[in-house]
């Protein structure tokens, strides 16, 4: 059955009612998509069909035909998002990683912090608490780091000061 | 539904019923792929009606201005249902279909008032969508009958929806709620009994200016929910009845 | 002195780039020539013995494994040894393993049909009424009778916690390979491959040669890929052997969350003796916990569970007693947190309680009762200046407005509240002793690869030690390698657990680097191996000097060193539905050192997460002993929409004895949501004393006032 795969005509000869998921991995060698649960809650399968990101663990073959799939292969490492995200922690143990990142292409250049939350609801990552992921995105849509809400950035305090501060708290209270 | 093994299983965004498919809870060798299928996209207007096509994904209804303006409580709906890459592929018409008591449209077209659109070699025919359910994911549809499209007559009043889930994104509603304000207000509930309810009861005493407690207390007759592995009968029962009171105090019905 | 290049710094992860791009290979991705699919056959009923098997297939291609086929002893060696790997005849839990299969064809290894008969016993799901237990302690200071005695009131609380599934996102998996008849090598998502070496020893009668070991990049663990992969890597290798073919083993979700090991769950009671002014005089806990149907680490979860459970307070009476006990539930096992989640839950819970019964401000009942440098633990450790109970607690207050807060939000249907906790990092007293953890350090052209059993799982091991490595010989970052966590080519480093890989085998590294950087001299490495060959060097844990503990007694210094934090969550309840949002998190850690900011701000976050679906979402719905909710659709966990922002203040106070300052991290983030998230709703007008607190049971809790 004849489809796009990554920006090539790709004919593939698998059962219709084959998993999407499990064409890729096996019959194309593409083991970047990844099976989480096998039933669409988390992502980790996810793919883009015609650009819009699904889990591909619940599309049957058949229905791709004559539609245009990406997968992390795809991106070609060379996506900003695959960059950022090693750099800003985005990915911890990586299983989510790659349907995380294609949700995140999906979401278009410059997603607020209600896009992110909202895009990529469905999908699930148990490593990061999701905060590097937002951070990840922000760094690759140009925008600072640590703007993702003014009030409760998150601050790595090694300044010098405030160990001197914490210190000396200590000495004065040594006594009970 | 079509539950006989030598019958075509229709196919659609599968997000429901491939699953069951691959656990292997649900045997079925022979499939109509309808995904492809134009004709059974798209929204539009017909005769006065919205005319939603059964295949129209969630993410379509979202994106579709005639829908925001004239059903914004279907468009509610539809984003709350699971995450992005289920509402790229579910479709309206699998959620009716698929006849779960829990699907978060079908408050929304019970209220609503829509007519299914049922098509077949023999030819076409409307259902009301409110007798479309005959028990527990059983429906009037007959085996060799496919859902082609909904249609909507006009409304009047404040549109109002809400689902009740386990969490925030990606989950099954134990409790949700379409409502249409109005000197006759129209209220209908889902996960609470074994099919979508119209509540009629409440309705008509909300209409005859009976107190929320009241409602409430008719409502309560009109339910019968359980408990399962995700909530309690009883939480459902007391969050149903806040929810009435929810929807009539936020669009000014009664008080 | 060591330079200070990548300590301290965001260097990019080692592993990074293939995880962004899919080349990372995780062990379903591995592929095998002649490969078979395994799949375990499994009891269904909770209690009883099997009275015969029926094996309703065509055997034509298949190959059978039951207990008869195990040439060693049929046992999941671990700390005790009462798990069978393949069950005789008795049965203890649902899901219990019986027999396993292997076919070429997944279709029709699915479709075997396999009915096993029962004599069915009567199971037993209560852990109070159980009468096996697997571990008992008991740990004493004082005379709690007499700190009793001494109080103007006393307090009593009962808290309980329940199962919480550790949810990686990629399931268990093993591919094993034989070798003959005589070895095998085991592929597989694991944290310790030197238990699963241990184990796969003792079920096949192997020596240490003929087994070998191999962690493949592994999708998350949090405890839950500690012990487990013993059990299915002596599946697949029994497979594997009888059928002289490679065989891969993988889990689907449902299988995992049905059979696999879930955080104890526990009931834990308080009764504490305080004076008016918030002095506690007396800590009197007992608690309960279920270990499901085999030991595992019970022993271990229980201890930890206990050192933690007075909470980061000084008290002079201490009684605290424990009991893990038998179920017929699944065994529960390591995560996260190890026992110390669910006590300081309870710990954390009743102080506020204490507060509100005293009519005092619950951060002045802290600040009074709160470890200070000198102060003595219930086992009779004494603090050093590596204790930062009031800093953590001052710092989260101070920022976060708590005080204002907790005036303004009262009666909103808002709510604020706050937990401090602490967290040993390494294993407990003797523990380390008994590990004797290796690292190694062999010489590269460019610099050094490291070769340690410690796993990478997500934590950033390789990143990390790493940094140590290269700024301790004096080489760029980009000098050092990583050796796969391979039994055949690196030293036993101990678990990947326990909060100890950077504490632990960081400063093992350290000293590996160090020895090395003197061997070279002046010579760069190049020139050394040119002129003497190929060099690695080895150090071993020496304990420290002046750390003492009595197994017997449960005295002395239980952790070499803690961490310290603070957790403040603001909450709002819906009047409606009763669900609880978390609508602020910050949290404050003192960790000594952050080798890497980022990892370490990363374990916090993401371990606050998990705290939190411990805390509100995550229920295990036991049905008939078995988890009814085995399916992701089913068991929750936090959304991105569930999830707040998370505030992470990183307080530093480096540890002398921890490389470049540094202490553990992974496992503390992970105590204090809960406590502080139901601080929070108590705030806000309800007292659940359970976890998970789900909208059911605030709507039942909101209905007993």
């Amino acid at each position: 059955m004849r489809f796009t795969l990554n920006g090539k005509r790709a004919d593939v000869r698998a059962h219709p009612m084959a998993r999407l998921l499990d064409v890729l991995r096996e019959d194309c060698h593409l083991t970047g998509t990844k099976e989480g649960c096998g039933e669409g809650e988390c992502g980790a399968c996810t793919v883009l069909i015609d650009g819009l990101p699904v889990n591909s663990c619940l599309v049957p073959f058949a229905q791709v035909k004559g539609a245009r799939v990406t997968t992390i292969e795809g991106l070609g490492g060379k996506h900003p998002l695959q960059q950022t995200f090693v750099e800003h922690g985005g990915a911890q143990c990586g299983i989510c990683t790659p349907g995380m990142i294609l949700a995140a292409v999906a979401l278009g250049p410059k997603p607020s912090l209600a896009d992110m939350q909202s895009g990529l609801a469905g999908n699930l990552c148990r490593c990061t608490g999701y905060s590097a992921i937002y951070r990840s995105i922000r760094a690759a849509s140009g925008h600072a780091t640590e703007r993702v809400k003014a009030r409760t950035t998150s601050r790595l305090v090694s300044k010098p000061d405030v160990v001197r501060t914490f210190r000396s708290a200590l000495g004065k209270r040594r006594k009970r | 539904m079509r539950r006989d093994e030598e019958s075509l299983m229709p196919l659609a965004g599968c997000t429901d019923v491939y699953v069951s498919l691959n656990f292997g809870t649900l045997k079925q060798t022979r499939f109509m792929n309808l995904w492809r299928l134009k004709e059974l996209r798209g929204v539009d207007r017909r005769d006065g009606r919205l005319r939603i096509g059964a295949l129209t994904t969630y993410t379509e209804l979202i994106r579709s201005p005639l829908v925001t303006r004239t059903l914004p409580m279907l468009v509610a709906a539809a984003r709350q249902i699971g995450g992005r890459q289920i509402q790229h592929r579910g479709t309206i018409g699998g959620n009716v279909a698929n006849a779960s008591p829990a699907g978060d449209t079908l408050p929304v077209l019970a209220v609503a008032d829509a007519m299914v659109e049922l098509a077949s070699a023999k030819g076409t025919r409307e259902v009301p969508f409110t007798s479309f359910y005959t028990g527990y994911r059983q429906t009037l549809a007959r085996a060799d009958e496919l859902i082609t499209a909904f249609y909507i007559p006009p409304l009047s009043g404040t549109q109002w929806f809400r689902k009740v889930g386990t969490r925030a994104a990606q989950a099954i509603s134990k409790v949700v709620v379409a409502g249409i304000a109005g000197d006759a207000p129209r209220l209908a509930a889902g996960s609470i009994a074994p099919t979508v309810v119209r509540l009629i009861r409440t309705e008509a005493a909300l209409a005859a200016g009976q107190t929320i407690d009241a409602a409430q207390r008719v409502m309560l007759e009109e339910i019968a929910p359980i408990d399962d592995i995700r909530s309690t009968a009883e939480y459902r029962r007391r969050v149903a009845a806040n929810l009435v009171e929810q929807f009539c105090r936020e669009t000014k019905t009664r008080r | 002195m060591p330079t200070r290049r990548a300590v301290g710094t965001n260097v990019l992860r080692k592993d990074g780039a293939e995880k962004v791009t899919g080349r990372a290979r995780y062990l379903d991705d591995l592929r095998f020539p002649n490969l078979l699919h395994g799949r375990t056959i499994r009891s269904t009923i909770p209690a009883g013995e099997i009275a015969g098997i029926r094996c309703q297939f065509d055997p034509k291609g298949f190959t059978s494994v039951d207990y008869r086929d195990i040439s060693g002893r049929n046992v999941v060696a671990l700390i005790e040894e009462d798990q069978p790997c393949l069950a005789e005849r008795a049965v203890r839990h649902v899901a219990e393993p019986v027999m396993l299969l292997a076919h070429a064809d997944r279709d029709r290894l699915a479709e075997a049909s396999v009915e096993i008969d029962y004599r069915p016993a009567t199971p037993n799901y209560d852990p109070e009424a159980s009468t096996l237990s697997f571990k008992r302690i008991a740990i004493d200071k004082g005379n709690v009778e007499r700190g009793l005695a001494e109080a103007d009131r006393v307090i009593q609380g009962e808290y309980r916690v329940g199962h919480q599934e550790q949810l990686y996102i990629e399931p268990n998996g093993v591919i094993a390979v034989p070798d003959g008849s005589r070895a095998v090598t085991v592929y597989g998502s694991m944290q310790c491959p030197y238990y699963v070496h241990r184990a796969l020893k003792v079920l096949l009668g192997f020596t240490d040669d003929q087994v070998r070991v191999v962690q493949t990049e592994t999708g998350g663990g949090f405890g839950g890929k500690e012990e487990y992969p013993s059990m299915i890597a002596g599946h697949a290798a029994l497979l594997a052997l009888k059928a002289g073919r490679p065989v891969k083993l993988v889990y689907d979700r449902v299988e995992d969350l049905l059979a696999t090991t879930k955080r104890h769950p526990a009931i834990i009671r308080h009764r504490t003796g305080v004076k008016r002014d918030g002095r506690l005089t007396a800590i009197d806990i007992d608690a309960v916990f279920d270990g499901g149907a085999y030991a595992t680490l019970s022993a271990v979860v229980l201890s930890r569970g206990l050192i933690h459970a007075t909470g980061p307070y000084r008290c002079d009476h201490v009684r605290i007693r424990g009991r893990a006990m038998m179920t017929n539930t699944p065994p529960n096992g390591a995560f996260r947190g190890f026992g110390a989640p669910q006590t300081q839950f309870a710990a954390e819970v009743h102080i506020d309680r204490i507060a509100d019964e005293l009519k005092l401000d619950p951060v002045r009942v802290r600040e009074i009762n709160a470890f200070r440098p000198g102060d003595v633990t219930a086992t009779g450790q004494t603090l050093g200046a590596d204790c930062s109970a009031l800093a953590v607690l001052r710092e989260a207050v101070k920022r976060t407005n708590f005080r204002k807060k907790r005036r303004a939000l009262k009666g909103t249907g808002r709510g604020i509240g706050l937990s401090l906790f602490f967290h040993g990092s390494g294993f407990t007293g003797s523990g380390e002793v008994k590990l004797a953890s290796r690292a190694s350090l062999a010489l590269t052209e460019r610099g050094a690869r490291i070769l340690v059993a410690s796993t990478e799982i997500g934590q950033g091991t390789r990143t990390m030690l790493a940094q140590i490595a290269a700024d301790t010989l004096g080489v760029p970052y980009d000098a050092i390698g990583v050796n796969e966590a391979d039994t055949s080519a690196v030293p036993d480093s101990g678990p990947t657990v326990a909060s100890r890989t950077c504490m632990i085998v960081g400063r093992l590294v350290q000293q590996a680097a160090a020895d090395l950087k003197n061997r070279l001299g002046p010579l760069t490495p190049t020139q050394y191996l040119r002129k003497h060959g190929p060099l690695t060097v080895t150090a071993q844990y020496q304990k420290p000097g002046d750390i003492a503990w009595d197994d017997v007694t449960y005295r002395g210094d239980a952790y070499e060193s803690y961490g310290w934090a603070c957790d403040v969550v603001e909450v709002s309840v819906d009047p409606v539905t009763w669900q609880v949002t978390p609508t602020a998190f910050t949290t404050v850690h003192e960790i000594g050192r952050a080798i890497h900011p980022g990892l370490a701000r990363g374990q916090i976050e993401g371990g606050s997460a998990q705290g939190i679906g411990y805390a509100i979402l995550e229920e295990v719905v036991m049905r008939d002993g078995r988890m009814a909710n085995n399916q992701l659709t089913n068991y929750i966990i936090p959304t991105t929409l569930d999830t707040p922002n998370l505030d992470v203040v990183l307080i530093e106070n480096p540890y002398p004895r921890g490389p470049f300052g540094a202490k553990g991290v992974g496992e503390m983030p992970i105590d204090g949501p809960a406590p502080a998230v139901v601080n929070a709703i108590r705030h806000a007008g309800v007292d659940v004393r359970e976890i998970p607190a789900t909208p059911e049971k605030i709507m039942a809790a909101c209905a007993s006032r």
